[in-house]
């Protein structure tokens, strides 16, 4: 494999506690090269948002327990603090939301604000910043760019609001974009423009992207390799023609067969019984077990086993050790 | 109130052939502020002269971009809010003449997007799949919220006497699917009803209404974003855009081939499902246009790539689609003798 990976996950694992105790996280492990997209998938709940926000160091420190390493190009960034973390966020990391709101701050203008990022992490002046925001309004294409930098979010249309905050979010230009569900609360044919935009993007400015979202459509159409999230796990891996083409594990199918896509009308959807586990137990056991249509005894007896099918595939279920192929 | 009354929104009067709507022409429309800090008030076009039927047993989807107007036409059709102008006939009775807003309302019901504010916090499921039965006065309300429950799929000895909070997502909906059940209706409207469930749940829930349709002998308006899911689920398909009707036929012809270039750009937009195949051009630039001051002649005419002065100039009318009188579209590449380039001039009278 190529050198250092961008972002390295080693058996990560976020506990919060407080009046009820959540394990968000179990055990994750994951890699991803530099300039690669991942797209992480799961349902709500399945612990997306925080891995991202544990990637970012957003959790609430008193109420939450972190274990394992989470590494960017090498450095163990759970450790970071001061001015290496600051100049970590917003410098050599990012992230955009599915609701703007959480990045742009209603008082201040579009120019005011990407400038003011530029100017803190890159040490130039109000001129020489101000340049860089048109110059990123241009980049993603929001029409007559200089009027816009005057404009507060609240006078831009959700569309052009989606692509403030990507400008905002990479005027820096970082090695890694983090993306939340950018795409999810925006309609068809306006989500399919900055999907496209964020893949253009990706692409000229080199970055490795990690892309939250719970819909299967949107991940293959931006994803180089998809992770498959299950209750605060990865249950399968691989590049994107893997997963959706050959998917193994039995939730991946699950969820294939879930998004409609040819189901044939009046005929029963093949639909995953139940709803995913409460959290409040560390697994001991294949956390998808209770749902799931192939579970064996040795399903519930201890965690599954990852198994790599080569090729950067590897899924975590029990059927695909040898035993039972 | 007259027994007959109470009962008319239930029964079938008109026959199979009637059909169970008949939606002529609805407008309406809504006052607006037009700026922040202006105090000229200006009108959005929410739902501006839509027509169509809904013939009884079948699944009518709607769709169409968020603020196209498929929330405001749901509730003209259950009486939620007044009609401006036209007419909605039920089962052969016209609202205002033949029966009330009373009548409708019981044999209509509806289902939305969010189930927790659907329900009252302060009562227990059973006590919210009740309330309706209750207040309408037919028999042994408790009784029939508890076989509905467990019709619904929720075991009434373990969650009757739960509070919404206590539920899954999924599980509210299907609260909310039991409460419309209880009330008897004829017609059930789901305003992006399975929008918010998981993909695993939304399929659980969808198989539970395929289920609940045939058992009841139901009618649905199905309105959703996701064509994937509307295509599963209905037999006709409505594509609204600004407050118009831009296309409606059966589900197989339309997603066969869309007619409308609104509609063939509704179904590009959809991700592509094929990592080797993965979409290149976005089909549409932009956000849709604001229904306050909607675009002159065809509204799409801003955004369509086949928009000719002709469109900007006058409304298309709905024209029959490949000789096949229930798919209708408004487009003037589909009117003979519009004058657009592409349209069919022969036909021309
Ligand atoms: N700050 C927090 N305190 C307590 N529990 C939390 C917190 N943030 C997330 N959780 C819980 O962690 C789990 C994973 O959440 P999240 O990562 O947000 O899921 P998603 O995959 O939908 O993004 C959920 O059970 C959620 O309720
Ligand atoms: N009560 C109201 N007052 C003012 N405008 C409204 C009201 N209800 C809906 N609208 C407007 O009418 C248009 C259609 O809304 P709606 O029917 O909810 O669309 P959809 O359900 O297709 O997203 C939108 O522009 C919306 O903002
Ligand atoms: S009438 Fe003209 S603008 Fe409207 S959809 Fe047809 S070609 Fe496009
Ligand atoms: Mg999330
Ligand atoms: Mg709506």
């Amino acid at each position: 494999m190529t050198g250092t990976p961008l972002v390295e996950f080693n058996g990560l694992k976020v506990k919060f506690k407080g009046e009820r105790t959540v394990h968000a996280i179990n055990g994750l492990s994951l890699s991803m090269q530099a300039g690669e997209t991942l797209g992480l998938l799961g349902e709500s709940g399945s612990g997306k948002s925080v891995t991202l926000k544990t990637l970012l160091r957003l959790l609430p420190p008193r109420r939450s327990e972190i274990e394992g390493e989470v590494r960017v190009n090498g450095t163990d960034i759970t450790t970071l603090s001061g001015r290496a973390l600051s100049a970590y966020r917003g410098g050599e990391v990012s992230m955009v939301f599915q609701e703007p709101a959480l990045a742009l701050d209603p008082v201040y203008t579009i120019g005011d604000q990407i400038a003011e990022t530029v100017m803190r992490h890159k040490g130039v002046g109000r001129f020489a910043a101000m340049e860089v925001a048109l110059d990123m309004l241009n980049r993603v294409r929001i029409p007559s760019p200089e009027r816009r930098l005057k404009n507060f979010p609240h006078e831009m249309s959700g569309g052009m609001r989606q692509r403030a905050m990507i400008a905002l979010a990479l005027a820096c230009r970082p090695k890694l974009l983090l993306a939340d569900e950018p795409t999810t609360a925006l309609d068809a044919t306006v989500q399919i423009q900055i999907l496209l935009l964020l893949r253009e993007l990706q692409r000229e400015f080199g970055m490795g992207v990690i892309f939250v979202t719970h819909d299967i459509g949107v991940a293959v159409e931006v994803s180089d390799r998809i992770a498959v999230m299950y209750a605060g796990n990865i249950v399968e891996t691989g590049t994107t023609r893997d997963v959706i083409k050959n998917p193994r594990h039995p939730y991946t199918r699950g969820l294939l067969a879930a998004n409609l896509h040819g189901a044939v009308k009046d005929e029963r959807l093949d639909a995953i019984p139940g709803s995913p586990p409460a959290l409040e137990e560390p697994p001991s056991a294949c956390s998808f077990a209770p749902r799931c249509a192939f579970a064996r005894p040795q399903c519930l007896a201890g965690l599954p086993p990852v198994t790599d099918l080569g090729a950067g595939h590897s899924v975590a279920c029990v059927l695909e050790q040898p035993a039972f192929s | 109130m007259s027994k007959t009354e109470a009962e008319s929104g239930q029964q079938d009067r008109g026959g199979p052939g009637q059909p169970l709507i008949i939606a002529k022409d609805l407008k309406k429309h809504f006052p607006v502020r037009s700026g922040l800090f202006s105090r000229r008030s200006a009108t959005v076009r929410a739902v501006d002269g839509v027509s169509f039927d809904v013939m009884k047993g079948e699944t009518l989807g709607i769709v169409g971009e968020s603020g196209c107007g498929k929330s405001t036409t749901a509730r003209l059709l259950i009486g939620l809010i007044e009609l401006d102008e036209g007419g909605i006939i039920f089962d052969g009775d016209s609202l205002g003449g033949d029966i009330g807003l009373k009548e409708l309302r019981r044999g209509v019901q509806m289902v939305f997007q969010d189930s927790y504010a659907s329900l009252n916090p302060r009562l227990t499921i059973v006590d919210s799949v009740a309330f309706g039965p209750k207040i309408q006065g037919l028999d042994k309300p408790a009784e029939r919220a508890r076989d509905l429950l467990a019709r619904v799929g929720l075991d009434p000895d373990r969650f009757a006497q739960r509070y919404p909070h206590e539920l899954s997502g999924g599980q509210r909906q299907r609260v909310n699917i039991a409460r419309a059940l209880a009330m008897e209706p004829r017609l059930v409207i789901l305003d992006e009803a399975v929008s918010a469930l998981d993909k695993s749940v939304e399929a659980q829930v969808l198989n539970l209404l395929n289920d609940l349709r045939r058992e009841f002998g139901l009618t649905y308006v199905f309105i959703s974003h996701d064509l994937n899911v509307v295509r599963y689920i209905s037999d006709r398909v409505l594509v609204m855009y600004l407050g118009e009707v831009v296309e409606i036929g059966p589900s197989e012809a339309i997603y066969a081939k869309q007619a409308h270039p609104y509609t063939a750009s509704l179904f590009a937009a959809m991700p592509s499902m094929d990592p080797d195949n993965r979409t290149e051009e976005p089909p549409l630039a932009g956000d849709p246009p604001n229904p306050i001051d909607p675009p002159s002649g065809c509204r799409f005419h801003t955004r369509c790539r086949f928009a000719e002065d002709v469109c900007a100039a006058r409304k298309p009318a709905l024209s029959i689609i490949g000789g096949e009188e229930a798919h209708l579209a408004a487009c003037h590449i589909h009117e003979p003798g519009s004058g657009h380039s592409l349209a069919n001039r022969e036909a021309a009278q």
